[in-house]
C-alpha cells in the first residue's frame, strides 16, 4: 500500500507515493535525493537528521513522510540563498564549528531555532538548546562559539540584503 | 608564503556546512540492491539450523545467503593484522558459520529491492539455535571452568605479553618507603562517530571489476585485506574508496565483515549493494575500546621519588581478534608506562582473553589513555599518601629537558620535551595556588570541591616500518605524498592518509604551499580513493602529519630541486647559485633577484621540454615514501576543577586547563578543535560512558537511549594553552595532536572526583563515574557535609 503526499522541500514542491511507514528523513534522502540531512542514530537522540517543519525544528527520523504531507520543510541545503551562506553557515565556517561535518546540517538547523527563540542568546543558552544534537568530534566549543558569533554576523547580512531589496 | 603557523579557515567545510559532503550512505545508483544482516541474538550458541525460505518468498528479496554460502563463494577469513610472538587467532569469517560468539555475530545476509524490505525479510530468517554458556570478564575467562570461546584456543587466552626489567623492579618494591597498591578496571567504551559504518560495492561483469566505496579511515588497506585474504579479487581490479567519513576514532581502522560482504553480494547478483549500520547495529558490531582489568603497584621513596611500577593487566579482546586488536595493549600500553618520569624499575605483563563480546581495538588514544589512567591515578594516590602536593610529586619525577633524546626502561626514545615547562604553564594558565585556597574555603563550607591533575605522555605517529615489524604488524607504518604539478602550475597533492575531520585538504595544502611557494588556492589535496592515490596507510596514531606531512615535504623538495635544474639551464647559471624563493613562488641568481623564473614557467617548461637540462626527464610530478626515524611523543598537563553535589553525587565540571605540547602547529585553529574534541570524549569515560554487558552477554547499552554520550551543556569553556618542543625526527618537527586531549583528560577528571572524595576517605572508584556510582559510595561512608581533614600537608 502507498499513499499520495505533497511536501514543499527548500522552496520546490514535491509530490510521490510512498509507503505510509517510510520515515520522513528517508523521503528526504532516498525519494528526493537531499542526502545533506544525516541519521546518526535509531532512537532519535543525535540531532543529525534535523529539519525545519513549518518552521519548526524536527527530527526527521521521528516523523512519517505522510505526516509532512502539505508541510513547508527546510534542509540544510535550503538555508544558503542565491548563493550567499546563512549567517550561521557563515559563522560555522569562521569559527571551526565542524569536524567531520557529520552532525553539521543538524547543528546548523537546531541553531536557527535557537537563536530565532532567543535575540540575544549567550553560550550558556546555546549549550542548553544543542541538547538534542549530539557531535563526537568537537568537544562541543567551537559550535557554541559558531552559534553566539552568528548573532553578530546575522543583522549586517540581512542589512546589506535589504539594501538591494531582496530582504 | 607563511601558510605554517596560522589559523587558515578549513578549504573542505562549504560541502560540509551545506549539506554537499558525500558520504558513503549518500550513494544511491540505478539497480541498486540493499542489505539487512541476521545478526545472533545470543553471546554464545551453537547454529543448528538456519531456515530462509520465509525471507526469500517475501516480495522484493532478491536473496539470502548464509555463511557456508559465502564461505563456498571463495571468501577468505579475516585476518589479525598485528601478530605478537606466539599468539593464536581465532578463525574468524564475515558471516559466521559454525555458532555465534557475541551478540551481533552475523549469521545470514538478506539482499533486497529496498532497505524495509530487506528489514523485514530479515526477521523471517529462522535460526535454529543451541545457546552455551557465556564468559565476558575479562579476567574470569581465563579460569580452568569458563566456556572457550573458540574450540581451538585454550583458557580462552589469545597471546601473553611483558617488557621491562624484573630484577630492577623487584629491587625497587624491596627498597621501597612506600608502595601504593590499586586494583582498576578500565571500562569498555562505544566509540560511536556519527557517522555509522556504511559499505556500498559494483561489480562490473563485463571488464570484472569491482569498487567499494567504504567508511573507512585507511581505503589502501582494506583493498590490500580485501583482495589478499577476504575476497581475492587481484588490486588491480579492485579499486577502493573512502570519501567524506564522518569521523572514525579508531574504529573506522579496521576491516569489517559487512566490507567483504557487501562485495561478494554485489558481484553474485551482479547489481550494486548497499549496506548501511543503523545505530544499533554499530553498537554490536563496532570494534570497541579499552576494557581493561589491571592490577597495579608503585614503589616510592618517602620524599615522593617514584621508583617502581608493577603491572598485570588482563585486556578483553572480545569474541574475535580485530585487525589491530594485539597491538593496543602491547606496544601502546605497556611501552607507555613510564609516562613523563624517571623511574626506572617498570615491569608490565599482559594477557589477551578472549569472550563472548564485540572486538576490542583502537579507539581513541588506544592502549595510552589506559597507560595513563593508571599511572596517574597511582601517582595521586601517592602523592595523597605522602602528603605532598600532586602537581610537586609530578615535578619531582620529571624527567629533564636537557635528557632528550630519553630512553626509558620499556624500549621509547622519547624524541623532545620540557615537562616542568608545561607544568609552569598550566598551573600558571589555572592559577592552580588559588584553586587550592579556594578549594579549601569550599571545603571549610562542606562543598566537595575537586581539583584533578595529569601529565600524560603518547607515543604517536607510528611508527618506523621496522620497528613495526619487529613488534607483530604485517605491514609497514610509512606514509606516501604524490606533489603533481600541473603544466599551468597548479598543483595537485595525492596523499595515503586519510581525513575524516581532521581536516588535512587544509593543512597538507598549507605545508605544499609553503614549501613550494604557491598560494593554498591553486592547491587541491586528493585522498581516500585507491584508484587516484598511491598506497598508503591511512589515518590513526596521531600520525598525518608527522608521516603523511613528511612524505609531502619530502616530494616538494623533488620538486624544488627540478625546478633549480630548469631555472639554472635557462637563466643560463650554476646550479648552486640558484636560490628558491619560497616567499614569492620563484627561483632567481643569487646576489640577482631580477635574474628569475617564476614558478608556473617553470612548471610549464617543465611540460613542453622544449628547453630542459640534457637528461632531465620532462614533466613535474613527484612521490615519495616516508619511513618515520622514531613515534613522536606530545605531552600534555591538565588541570581540572569539579564539584560534587552531595544530594545526588553528579559531578559537575568547572573549569579545564590543558597545556599540550604537540611540537610544531601547521593550524593552531584545528590543533586546538582536535584537543577540544579530544578531552570531551575523554571527560566521557571519566564521567559517563560504559559499554555494559549483563552476564548472559547481552549490551545493556546498545543505542543512544542508554549509551550516555557526551553533550554541549555537560562541559565549561576549555581555558587551553601549548608549549611547543618541535620533533627533532621529523622535517616540520610536529608531534601528533589528535589524541593528547583523550589520554590526557579521563584521568584528569577521575583524579579531581577522587579528590574531592578524599575527605571522605573514598580512595578509588572505577570510572565512569555516575552519580549513582558517587552517591552510593557516600552513602556508606556516612555524612558527607559534616567531613573536613587535613589535606596535602596545608601550605
Amino acid at each position: 500500500m502507498t499513499m499520495p503526499v505533497s511536501i514543499t522541500v527548500n522552496g520546490t514542491e514535491t509530490s510521490h507515493e510512498v509507503e505510509p511507514r517510510l520515515l520522513l528523513v528517508h523521503y528526504l534522502r532516498d525519494v528526493i535525493g537531499l542526502t545533506g540531512t544525516n541519521v546518526g542514530c535509531d532512537t532519535s537522540q543525535c540531532g543529525s537528521c534535523t529539519v525545519l517543519i513549518d518552521g519548526l525544528a524536527v527530527k526527521s527520523c521521528t516523523v512519517l513522510a505522510v505526516q509532512g504531507d502539505g508541510s513547508d520543510i527546510t534542509t540544510i541545503e535550503g538555508l544558503a540563498k542565491n548563493g550567499e551562506l546563512h549567517p550561521i553557515q557563515q559563522a560555522f565556517w569562521d569559527n571551526h564549528g565542524l569536524q567531520c561535518g557529520f552532525c553539521t546540517p543538524g547543528m546548523i538547523i537546531t541553531a536557527t531555532e535557537i537563536l530565532k527563540k532567543n535575540k540575544k542568546a549567550t553560550e550558556q543558552d546555546v549549550r542548553h538548546g544543542l541538547e538534542g544534537n549530539i557531535c563526537r568530534c568537537t568537544g562541543y566549543e567551537n559550535i557554541v562559539k559558531s552559534i553566539v558569533a552568528a548573532q553578530s554576523v546575522a543583522p549586517a547580512k540581512k542589512a546589506g540584503k535589504a539594501k538591494k531589496g531582496t530582504a | 608564503m607563511g601558510y605554517v603557523g596560522s589559523s587558515v579557515k578549513r578549504v573542505e567545510d562549504p560541502r560540509f556546512i551545506q549539506g554537499k559532503a558525500s558520504y558513503v550512505g549518500n550513494i544511491i545508483m540505478p539497480g541498486m540492491v540493499h542489505l539487512a544482516i541476521k545478526r545472533s541474538p545470543y553471546a554464545h550458541a551453537k547454529i543448528k539450523k538456519i531456515n530462509t525460505k520465509k525471507a526469500k518468498a517475501l516480495p522484493g528479496v532478491v536473496a539470502v545467503f548464509t555463511g557456508q554460502d559465502l564461505l563456498d563463494g571463495g571468501c577468505g577469513p579475516l585476518p589479525c593484522g598485528w601478530n605478537v610472538p606466539d599468539i593464536k587467532t581465532p578463525t574468524r569469517y564475515a558471516l559466521t558459520v559454525d555458532k555465534a560468539r557475541h551478540v551481533g555475530d552475523g549469521v545470514a545476509v538478506v539482499v533486497a529491492e529496498d532497505p524495509y524490505i530487506a528489514a523485514d525479510a530479515v526477521e523471517l530468517i529462522d535460526v535454529s539455535y543451541q545457546p552455551l554458556d557465556v564468559v565476558i570478564d575479562a579476567r574470569k575467562t581465563t579460569e580452568l571452568e569458563a566456556p572457550l570461546v573458540h574450540d581451538d584456543i585454550s583458557e580462552n587466552t589469545s597471546y601473553e605479553w611483558a617488557l621491562g626489567d624484573k630484577a630492577v623492579c623487584d629491587k625497587a618494591f624491596e627498597e621501597a618507603d612506600h608502595i601504593v597498591e590499586l586494583d582498576l578496571t578500565n571500562q569498555r567504551l562505544i566509540p560511536n562517530a556519527m557517522e555509522p559504518r556504511a559499505c556500498v560495492a559494483q561489480w562490473t561483469d563485463t571488464t570484472e571489476e569491482m569498487i567499494v566505496w567504504t567508511a573507512s579511515q585507511n581505503p589502501q588497506l582494506i583493498r590490500l585485506l580485501l583482495s589478499a585474504y577476504t575476497l581475492l579479487i587481484p588490486e588491480h581490479r579492485l579499486r577502493v574508496i573512502s570519501p567524506d567519513v564522518g569521523g572514525g576514532f579508531g574504529s573506522k581502522i579496521f576491516h569489517y565483515p559487512e566490507e567483504v560482504i557487501t562485495p561478494w553480494v554485489s558481484r553474485a547478483v551482479n547489481r550494486p549493494a548497499k549496506w548501511v549500520a543503523t545505530r544499533s547495529e554499530a553498537s554490536i558490531t563496532d570494534s570497541q575500546g579499552r576494557d581493561h582489568i589491571t592490577v597495579a603497584r608503585m614503589a616510592l621513596k618517602k620524599d615522593g621519588e617514584i621508583t617502581g611500577l608493577h603491572v598485570s593487566t588482563w585486556a578483553n579482546m572480545g569474541a574475535y581478534l580485530s585487525t589491530l586488536a594485539p597491538l593496543i595493549p602491547t606496544a601502546l600500553y605497556i611501552t607507555l608506562l613510564a609516562g613523563l618520569y624517571r623511574m626506572k624499575g617498570i615491569w608490565g605483563e599482559m594477557w589477551g582473553t578472549l569472550t563472548n563480546t564485540v572486538p576490542v581495538d583502537a579507539y581513541r588514544g588506544a592502549g595510552r589513555p589506559e597507560a595513563s589512567y593508571l599511572l596517574e591515578r597511582l601517582v595521586d594516590i601517592a602523592a595523597h599518601e605522602l602528603s605532598i602536593d600532586p602537581v610537586e610529586i609530578r615535578v619531582k619525577n620529571f624527567i629533564g629537558k636537557d635528557e632528550f633524546p630519553y630512553q626509558t626502561p620499556l624500549a621509547f626514545e622519547y624524541d623532545s620535551g620540557d615537562y616542568h615547562a608545561l607544568f609552569e604553564k598550566a598551573t600558571s594558565l589555572a592559577d592552580y595556588a588559588k584553586m587550592r585556597t579556594d578549594q579549601t574555603d569550599a571545603r571549610d563550607n562542606g562543598r566537595l570541591v575537586g581539583i584533578g591533575i595529569s601529565g600524560c605522555i603518547e607515543a604517536s605517529g607510528p611508527a618506523p616500518s621496522a620497528v613495526a615489524g619487529s613488534l607483530g604488524f604485517a605491514l609497514g607504518l610509512w606514509e606516501s605524498g604524490v606533489v603533481r604539478v600541473h603544466p599551468t602550475g597548479k598543483v595537485t597533492v595525492l596523499t595515503g592518509s586519510h581525513s575524516h575531520g581532521q581536516g588535512h585538504e587544509t593543512t597538507f595544502a598549507q605545508i605544499v604551499a609553503d614549501e613550494l611557494g604557491v598560494p593554498m588556492t591553486d592547491i587541491e589535496v586528493v585522498h581516500g580513493d585507491s584508484g587516484r592515490i598511491p598506497f598508503g596507510m591511512g589515518t590513526y596514531g596521531s600520525r598525518s602529519a608527522s608521516v603523511g606531512g613528511s612524505a609531502l615535504v619530502k616530494s616538494a623538495e623533488k620538486i624544488r630541486a627540478k625546478l633549480i635544474k630548469i631555472a639554472a639551464h635557462q637563466l643560463e647559471a650554476a646550479e648552486e647559485d640558484m636560490v628558491y624563493d619560497r616567499a614569492e613562488g620563484k627561483v632567481y641568481v643569487k646576489g640577482s633577484p631580477d635574474k628569475s623564473k617564476p614558478f608556473a614557467e617553470l612548471a610549464f617548461a617543465s611540460y613542453t621540454a622544449h628547453n630542459l637540462p640534457e637528461g632531465l626527464d620532462p614533466g613535474l610530478e613527484e612521490i615519495s615514501f616516508y619511513d618515520p626515524a622514531n613515534f613522536t611523543f606530545p605531552n600534555s598537563a591538565h588541570i581540572v576543577q569539579i564539584e560534587i553535589d552531595p544530594e545526588t553525587g553528579e559531578v559537575e565540571l568547572q573549569r579545564y586547563v590543558a597545556v599540550d605540547d604537540v611540537g610544531n602547529v601547521i593550524n593552531p585553529m584545528i590543533v586546538e578543535g582536535q584537543i577540544q574534541g579530544g578531552i570531551a570524549q575523554g571527560v566521557g569515560q571519566a564521567l559517563w560512558e560504559q559499554g555494559v554487558y549483563d552476564e548472559s552477554g547481552q549490551l545493556l547499552t546498545g543505542s543512544l537511549m542508554e549509551y550516555a554520550l557526551p553533550r554541549a551543556a555537560s562541559f565549561p569553556k576549555f581555558e587551553i594553552g601549548r608549549i611547543e618542543t618541535p620533533s627533532p625526527h621529523n622535517p616540520l618537527g610536529v608531534k601528533g595532536a589528535g589524541e593528547m586531549g583523550t589520554i590526557a583528560s579521563t584521568v584528569a577528571v577521575a583524579n579531581a572526583v577522587m579528590d574531592a572524595l578524599a575527605p571522605l576517605n573514598i580512595r578509588h572508584l572505577d570510572m565512569p563515574l555516575t552519580p549513582d556510582k558517587i552517591w552510593s559510595a557516600m552513602q556508606k561512608v556516612g555524612e558527607a557535609k559534616t567531613a573536613k581533614v587535613e589535606y596535602f600537608g596545608g601550605e
